[in-house]
């Protein structure tokens, strides 16, 4: 071990209220939440019986959550793809050097200074399904004037593709985000090597496809992490757009979570769910973390 | 030349930690300040003080002069000060002192500290009329005992979510305000009462409360036979309100029956208007319809069983009511689940939606759209059933000013109280005797079937069952109204009813 010289004092001096800050505050209330998990806390006033895992028994088998953990998954598939190809397109659409390049770059990147709330409610009305006796409204109503009647559907108040319609919504406010990221990853990649394959004979496809995509392949997995762990997150959209929705179809874990602590008061209900939620989020960003770790140390 | 740096950083945080060490106050003495039009606490903060936030110190030495001086006024509400009273402005190291210890969840620390004490009454009624009426309320305790310092300790937030996390922890740290609102019915559960709250049975033979109230009220106030709170209000949850024009120009009269139901909505249905109006998206209102619709299948017995075990879940009876609801949700607008129950109401307002079913706080949402042309009558099946909601005031162990409390509730249990109150929060009196005069024409009718209907408590709005059962209960609904699936439903009910305790 080194010796502990002034240098060192300082540093852990200067260290310490962070470190004991977030001891506390991050990993003390992890460790607070798991431990509530376990109890019979089932009222508002605390009962530390420690009961196992039935909360968690019991949870998986609620109808509720099994819905959640669904919609999840679907909400995660198709808010990462549809995020991932359309910033991936726009990013390659805006890295031909054309006219008017950050105006278009400003546009694209805008949905994200917006509030997920903000979001949430413009796209109420948009997704709005409109009734018979009054007509349609949003997108269905662009629909009818296009005459294309026939692609209006319920959107949040159909039971089927309701978490579909907040993934829309979400991609709207992300994808944004993701070209920037994407847009950034072009820029690093020197002229030279489209170069190279165009004097080979690749076409631009297959430039995109053999050359660009594998060096952009960190940037894809960074933009996996940051959307990946937004979407099990989500919470704030799904209140201002839909909230639980028509038979759970729009409900999201951590709606979920907070509807039964603090409306329900069953507390220990909600640390279960809370970390649960952790775990997939851990499941998500532990690995990147290890690779990213192992990749600095080999630099 | 390093450690000179480190030193200067180290120097350079502490000085972020202490500031005060460093900056020296301006000299400013205490002062007294006239109101004038157009002032508010944090303006004149701002102004003297430097910061808009040290307002409280403004208001708590004002309230604290007021005692020996009674030239300095009272500030009951910090958002209402009036032109031409007399405040202490402090100097910038009182406030300071003061703001130190100033805890935000503890409002009485704004009031004085008098010799006959204060009351702190903790309420989530922030807002427009339910501000209003608890006002007037506290004028009439003002006017009988004078020397009471009156806290009002509300905190915002629907329902009271927010009012109510705050309250736990004080109840658990043993530091209660004097008395507190709390929906009557089952929810004192929650409040594990033996522990925590103090029985009030003395006072409702003090003020002869049994005899004002009605006996179905009194049963279902009563929890492990005694009372634990004094109610103010009553509103009801089963009214189906519908269009008049809509209704005359088509010849129909309001449903008695779910059979009347059917043949109604038909006839609306093909005329063209939404028979039906309904909004789910805050996950409570299918609930609050099937608490009705319950209640009229049933009868008014039998519902009430469904809560103490009396009727079984699994009961036919329950099935019907299943049955019955289904049917009248094929006559909804099928985006119900983008609309909340007001924005849903628009397709009444409008004429092209026909009947809903929603508490009597429709009443004042008409009333504010400017809407009179719409009419009322009990949901099918609930002639003669009164599905009530009402909140009380309870009074906790230990309170610091437990006969001050005391009185309080005697308020609110007073004609004179309730009559204060409720024709500003739009609800009527618990009591039977209130003068009707004093409220609308919806309000009149109300308490006219209140005083002879049979009464039993609402599930949704707390009164029934304890919130834990209550969330249960609406999820199984919110998944009814998309699959319509009557035998899960009633599974669903029987397993919620089997985790509350209460079914084997």
């Amino acid at each position: 071990m080194r010796r502990l010289n002034w240098e060192r004092v300082v540093s852990i001096l200067l260290l310490a209220p962070a470190v004991i800050a977030v001891a506390i505050f991050v990993y003390g209330f992890i460790g607070w939440t798991a431990y509530a998990s376990l109890t019979k806390w089932d009222q508002m006033l605390p009962d530390f019986t420690l009961a196992g895992l039935s909360n968690y028994q019991k949870l998986f088998a609620n109808q509720r959550f099994q819905i959640d953990l669904r919609n999840t998954v679907v909400f995660t598939i198709v808010f990462l793809v549809s995020c991932l190809i359309i910033g991936l397109t726009l990013a390659i659409l805006l890295d031909q050097r054309i006219r008017g390049e950050g105006f278009f770059r400003s546009v694209y990147l805008f949905p994200m200074s917006i509030s997920f709330i903000v979001t949430g409610v413009v796209w109420r009305w948009l997704l709005n399904p409109g009734s018979p006796e009054l007509g349609s409204t949003g997108i269905n109503l662009l629909f009818d004037m296009l005459g294309l009647g026939f692609l209006k559907t319920g959107w949040y108040t159909d039971p089927k593709i309701g978490i579909i319609a907040v993934a829309i919504a979400a991609t709207w406010q992300m994808s944004g985000y993701t070209m920037a990221m994407y847009l950034a990853g072009l820029r690093a990649i020197p002229d030279e090597l489209r170069e190279a394959a165009r004097v080979d004979g690749a076409s631009e496809w297959q430039i995109v496809r053999y050359i660009l995509l594998p060096i952009l392949q960190p940037v894809t997995l960074s933009a996996v992490i940051v959307l990946g762990h937004i979407s099990l997150k989500i919470y704030d959209l799904v209140v201002a757009m839909t909230g639980p929705g028509i038979g759970f179809a729009t409900d999201v874990p951590a709606y979920f979570m907070w509807d039964t602590t603090f409306r329900g008061n069953h507390f220990a209900r909600g640390a279960a769910i809370a970390t649960v939620l952790l775990i997939m989020v851990a499941i998500l960003i532990v690995p990147y973390l290890v690779h990213s770790i192992r990749t600095e140390a080999e630099l | 030349m390093k450690k000179l740096v480190s030193l200067i950083m180290i120097m350079a945080i502490l000085a972020v930690f202490v500031p005060t060490a460093f900056a020296a106050p301006p000299a400013q003495k205490g002062q007294d300040y006239i109101v004038l039009a157009g002032d508010w606490l944090a303006k004149i903060a701002n102004k003297y003080l430097g910061n808009p936030y040290a307002w409280p110190a403004i208001m708590a030495l004002t309230n604290q002069k007021h005692l020996t001086d009674s030239t300095y006024a009272t500030i009951i509400n910090a958002d209402l000060i009036e032109p031409g009273w007399k405040l202490y402005v402090p100097s910038k190291d009182e406030a300071e002192a003061f703001l130190a210890t100033y805890d935000k969840n503890k409002p009485e620390m704004l009031y004085a500290k008098g010799a006959k004490g204060q009351l702190v009454v903790g309420s989530w009624w922030t807002a427009g009329g339910e501000a209003e009426g608890l006002n007037g309320m506290f004028k009439i305790y003002k006017a009988k005992y004078p020397d009471v310092q009156i806290v009002n300790a509300t905190v915002a937030g629907g329902a009271g979510t927010n009012f109510k996390a705050i309250l736990k922890t004080r109840l658990i740290g043993g530091d209660p305000p004097d008395t507190f609102q709390l929906h009557a019915g089952l929810e004192v559960e929650g409040y594990s009462p033996e522990q925590y709250l103090e029985p009030v049975d003395a006072i409702y033979a003090s003020e002869g409360l049994e005899k004002v109230f009605p006996a179905d009220l009194l049963s279902l106030l009563k929890y492990k036979d005694h009372y634990w709170g004094v109610p103010v209000n009553i509103h009801r949850s089963n009214v189906l309100w519908y269009n008049k024009k809509v209704f005359e120009a088509n010849n129909l009269t309001p449903p008695t029956t779910f059979e009347e139901f059917k043949t109604v909505a038909e006839a609306l249905k093909a005329k063209g208007i939404t028979p039906f109006v309904l909004g789910t998206k805050d996950g409570w209102e299918a609930g609050h319809i099937f608490e009705d619709v319950l209640a009229g299948t049933l009868g008014a017995e039998k519902y009430k069983g469904l809560w103490t075990g009396a009727t079984p879940w699994t009961d036919p009876g329950v099935t019907q009511a299943l049955e019955n609801f289904k049917m009248m949700l094929s006559y909804a607008n099928p985006d119900h689940s983008a609309h909340t129950w007001d924005s849903a109401g628009e397709y009444l307002i409008a004429g092209t939606g026909g009947m809903m079913i929603m508490g009597d706080w429709t009443n004042g949402w008409f009333t504010s759209k400017g809407f009179d042309g719409y009419g009322w009558a009990p949901p099918p099946g609930t002639k003669g059933i009164f599905v009530a909601l009402s909140d009380s005031f309870a009074l906790p162990k230990n309170a610091p000013n437990a006969e001050n409390a005391q009185n309080w509730l005697k308020v609110c249990g007073s004609k004179e109280g309730q009559e204060a109150f409720n024709p500003q929060k739009g609800s009527i009196c618990a009591r039977t005797d209130c003068d009707p005069t004093l409220f609308n024409e919806y309000l009149q009718s109300a308490m006219k079937d209140w005083a002879v209907d049979a009464i039993v408590p609402s599930v949704v709005h707390g009164a029934a069952a304890y919130e834990s059962w209550v969330t249960d209960y609406k999820d199984v609904i919110t998944l009814f109204v998309a699959n319509k699936d009557v035998a899960a439903a009633q599974a669903g009910l029987q397993q919620a009813c089997v985790d509350a305790g209460i079914c084997k």
